[in-house]
């Protein structure tokens, strides 16, 4: 149930940030989790809005934007979806692919009042 | 209002992680994080790790797990130095329950700290605490589905040791299919076959060990 970290870092964030713009309410959390990033959504929301009682961001609405795997290799320049998390270039065969995007663990951006 | 944000979720503790790495390179000590599920045999393939190597290098273990000491108990016995860290129900280790019991290592009489995570194939992928390296540590009787089912780990770490192998003929994982998915996800990956009752393949996981540490000493780069 790491999900209750991410949450609490979630949470953090979201703090700092309307604390900083004077906000009096948090209404949306914009999250960016990568398709690689071992995250239930569902229990993400869980953990987030058990922590959110009582806080700023008790009623906020949280968006969950899932971005997909995309690997770029090195060797040949091809860039796409790594699919079935084979990451040897399916163009030519190179190990060298890394990835460009699917890890993400970030709070895009806040709506607040 | 938008207030653009685009923060690591988990910046506290990485941040937290690269204090932890920076103390273990200033000691010049070789750090690796010990990963796999409940029952892989992570800390039997810990103690002919010290059986090993215990002679040839300084090492300390940092040993977590939810509730008991049973794992630290086991590794007290061979005399080398063991911290307990008590995740009371937490799923994974992470890089601010690390820093917090280091103070306790004489780090600067140490080459080599191994620190056997919490039994579990998700979480512990996901949260840095300062290692060098990660290492996996699957059993054949878990299945051979576990590298694509657990991605993120196998990606993660520099070395997959597949455990248990004595017993493969009573099982019908299939070898051929678990090194293809595990070199897919992870292209270059050292792949171990290990067996903590014949002693099989436990010279080339502690010469793997051996030669980071020696890198390690010489000022090199370890991630890989």
């Amino acid at each position: 149930m790491h999900e209750m970290a991410m949450a609490q870092g979630v949470m953090e964030i979201v703090e700092d940030y309307a604390h900083r713009s004077n906000a009096k309410k948090v209404c949306t959390i914009s999250l960016l989790i990568g398709e690689m990033a071992g995250v239930v959504f569902e229990s993400l929301e869980f953990c987030f809005s058990a922590l959110a009682k009582g806080t700023i961001a008790e009623d906020a609405e949280i968006k969950l934007k899932k971005v997909p795997l995309v690997g770029h290799c090195n060797n040949c320049g091809w860039q796409g979806h790594i699919e079935n998390y084979n990451f040897f270039c399916p163009e030519c065969g190179s190990a060298k692919v890394d990835i460009i995007s699917g890890r993400e663990l970030r709070v895009e951006y806040l709506e607040v009042d | 209002m938008e207030v653009p944000v685009m923060e690591n979720i988990l910046s506290s503790n990485d941040k937290k992680a690269a204090e932890n790495k920076k103390i273990f390179a200033k000691n010049k000590i070789f750090a690796l994080n010990l990963i796999g599920s409940p029952g892989a045999g992570k800390t039997s393939l810990l103690e002919k790790t010290i059986d090993v190597l215990s002679d040839q290098v300084k090492m300390a273990v940092i040993e977590g797990d939810l509730f008991t000491n049973k794992d630290a108990d086991r590794i007290a016995k061979y005399n080398v130095p063991v911290i307990q860290i008590n995740t009371s129900g937490g799923c994974h280790l992470d890089a601010m329950m690390v820093a917090k019991v280091l103070p306790q290592l004489d780090l600067s009489e140490l080459d080599l700290v191994i620190i056997e995570n919490v039994g579990n194939l998700v979480c512990p992928a996901e949260f840095n605490i300062g290692e060098d390296t990660k290492a996996v540590v699957l059993s054949i009787t878990e299945g051979d589905d576990k590298p694509l089912k657990y991605p993120l780990i196998f990606k993660e770490a520099a070395v997959a040791v597949l455990n248990k192998v004595d017993i493969l003929k009573f099982t019908n994982f299939d070898m051929v299919s678990a090194r293809h998915d595990i070199n897919c996800l992870n292209p270059g990956v050292t792949i171990l076959e290990t067996s903590c009752q014949t002693g099989r393949g436990i010279n080339e996981w502690c010469s793997w060990i051996k030669e980071r540490i020696n890198s390690k000493k010489n000022g090199c780069n370890n991630n890989g």
